[in-house]
């Protein structure tokens, strides 16, 4: 009859190796480039824990360390690997989970619909950085950007493609990297969608994926847009006036 | 129909000549088509072929492929120069955006005001010499084999060489504390498909001087 004692340690002991098998994520306590990483891995199912800098000595002790390979955040702690540069972490993540397509050519395809919404997601993630006059010249950019060259791109793939899905038949990274970016133009530009009939039904049906809908929910790792404190942390961090 | 990928863009460098490296090292032959007015760009856009209303322009396969990224993986995917499984592939994808950055940040200097040059210029070398180079050093280091990844030539290898190489031609000097990359650039400047791409007559293609930049510019309509 095994001891009481003996069954807790053994428990712990796979706790902390289940612990240890999770990616880390090591960024601010907000959105900006991790923000698609946490997205992917969410859509995906995987659990994740997150190491949230506050400091400049902690991003110091991870710079002396060697865990910055170009001295530079994100960094995701994934299999034995410290992973930097954002689509770099993405494309492993992506591929790892079967959410890179089936072939060299869906993968081509999945590459180019990435780095539009990805192009498109970075005019809002400077968004913050600017002054309130700049910010005003920015939201008429996003906008402009987003009805005239990104939205209507994807609402004809949509249409052409004929699946539920970008490309292939199933999920992949270029509809969870869409999803993001529908959600996060919606929150500067509310009506953004109304002439985009398909990509209206594909946020329903994209959102309402089970490991998507979860991430959506209060309480999970999902951040909020950045606000003042946000700012003051990450110039903190990186000694910015 | 030749068969061969089209590369449309301007007759400079900019984002497209990343692509010439990575064709011209997986022994590809590829013809251009150069940009020199705002009518072509804007037929082009018409004509639907610019997914993002954007170049560079590869049509390869039957695609009508864009953004950089996305085409030099593909090429990469396709000729054999993106590793040996998804670790590999995830060093080399690591890799190649430590260089685009570098990069990327050359390739927009003579688009800033004169100021901002003058200015930049020395940040960058500094970038290179305390946050790139010794990265690449010490990936050398120990990988201990002449690639960065593997055991064969992979696209990090030559996006590794061309940012050396356009680095050097603004700082002669920048590798002198880099023992493992001077030879790495020896090595590599000397496997046949790039000795011949780095030989007059080819491709590649020269700095972008003045004329370039108002020849994007008018037909970007931009400034």
């Amino acid at each position: 009859m095994p001891k009481v004692c003996c069954c807790l340690s053994s428990s712990q002991a796979i706790r902390s190796s289940l612990m240890a098998g999770k990616p880390k994520l090591y960024y601010f306590n907000g959105r900006g480039r991790m923000e698609s990483v946490r997205w992917l891995l969410a859509a995906a199912g995987i659990e994740f824990v997150e190491e949230f800098l506050e400091t400049r000595e902690q991003y110091e002790k991870l710079l002396q360390d060697g865990a910055l390979l170009f001295q530079q955040v994100p960094m995701v702690e994934i299999d034995g690997m410290k992973m930097v540069q954002t689509r770099a972490i993405l494309g492993y993540i992506a591929a790892k989970h079967n959410l890179y397509g089936k072939n060299l050519k869906e993968r081509a395809l999945i590459d180019m619909y990435v780095e539009g919404t990805r192009d498109l997601m970075d005019l809002i993630r400077v968004h913050h950085k600017f002054s309130p006059e700049e910010q005003e010249k920015n939201l008429a950019l996003i906008n402009e950007r987003a009805t005239a060259r990104y939205f209507p791109v994807y609402e004809k793939v949509l249409k052409d493609h004929g699946t539920e899905f970008l490309v292939g038949n199933q999920l992949t990274w270029a509809d969870v990297q869409l999803i993001e970016a529908i959600l996060m133009v919606e929150e500067k530009v509310s009506t953004i969608l109304s002439k985009f009939p398909l990509l209206q039904d594909f946020k329903t049906r994209i959102c309402n994926i089970p490991t998507i809908k979860k991430f959506l929910q209060p309480g999970s790792q999902r951040k909020p847009p950045p606000d003042e404190s946000y700012v003051v942390t990450a110039n903190r961090v990186f000694n910015r006036k | 129909m030749s068969g061969k990928p089209k590369l449309t863009y301007f007759n400079g460098r900019g984002r497209m000549e990343s692509i010439r490296w990575l064709l011209a090292a997986a022994g590809v032959e590829f013809e251009e088509d150069f940009l020199e007015t705002r009518e072509q760009y804007l037929k082009l856009i018409q004509d639907g072929h610019l997914l993002f209303d954007q170049v560079p322009l590869v049509e390869i396969d039957g695609m009508k492929m864009v953004q950089t990224k996305a085409i030099l993986s593909y090429i990469a995917g396709k000729h054999n120069l993106y590793g040996k499984g998804l670790k590999e592939r995830a060093f080399i994808d690591t890799y190649v955006e430590g260089t685009t950055d570098l990069m990327q940040m050359i390739l927009t200097l003579p688009f800033s005001p004169p100021e901002a040059k003058k200015k930049n210029l020395p940040l960058i070398i500094e970038k290179a010499k305390n946050r790139y180079f010794p990265a690449y050093e010490k990936a050398l280091k120990q990988h201990g084999q002449g690639f960065l990844v593997g055991n064969q030539l992979s696209w990090a290898d030559v996006h590794l060489l061309e940012a050396i190489l356009m680095v050097e031609e603004k700082e002669p000097t920048v590798l002198s504390e880099f023992p493992l990359l001077q030879g790495f650039k020896t090595r590599i400047s000397n496997m046949p498909t790039i000795k011949k791409f780095l030989q007059p007559g080819s491709q590649r293609k020269p700095q972008p001087d003045d004329k370039y930049v108002a020849t994007v510019m008018k037909i970007l309509k931009e400034g």
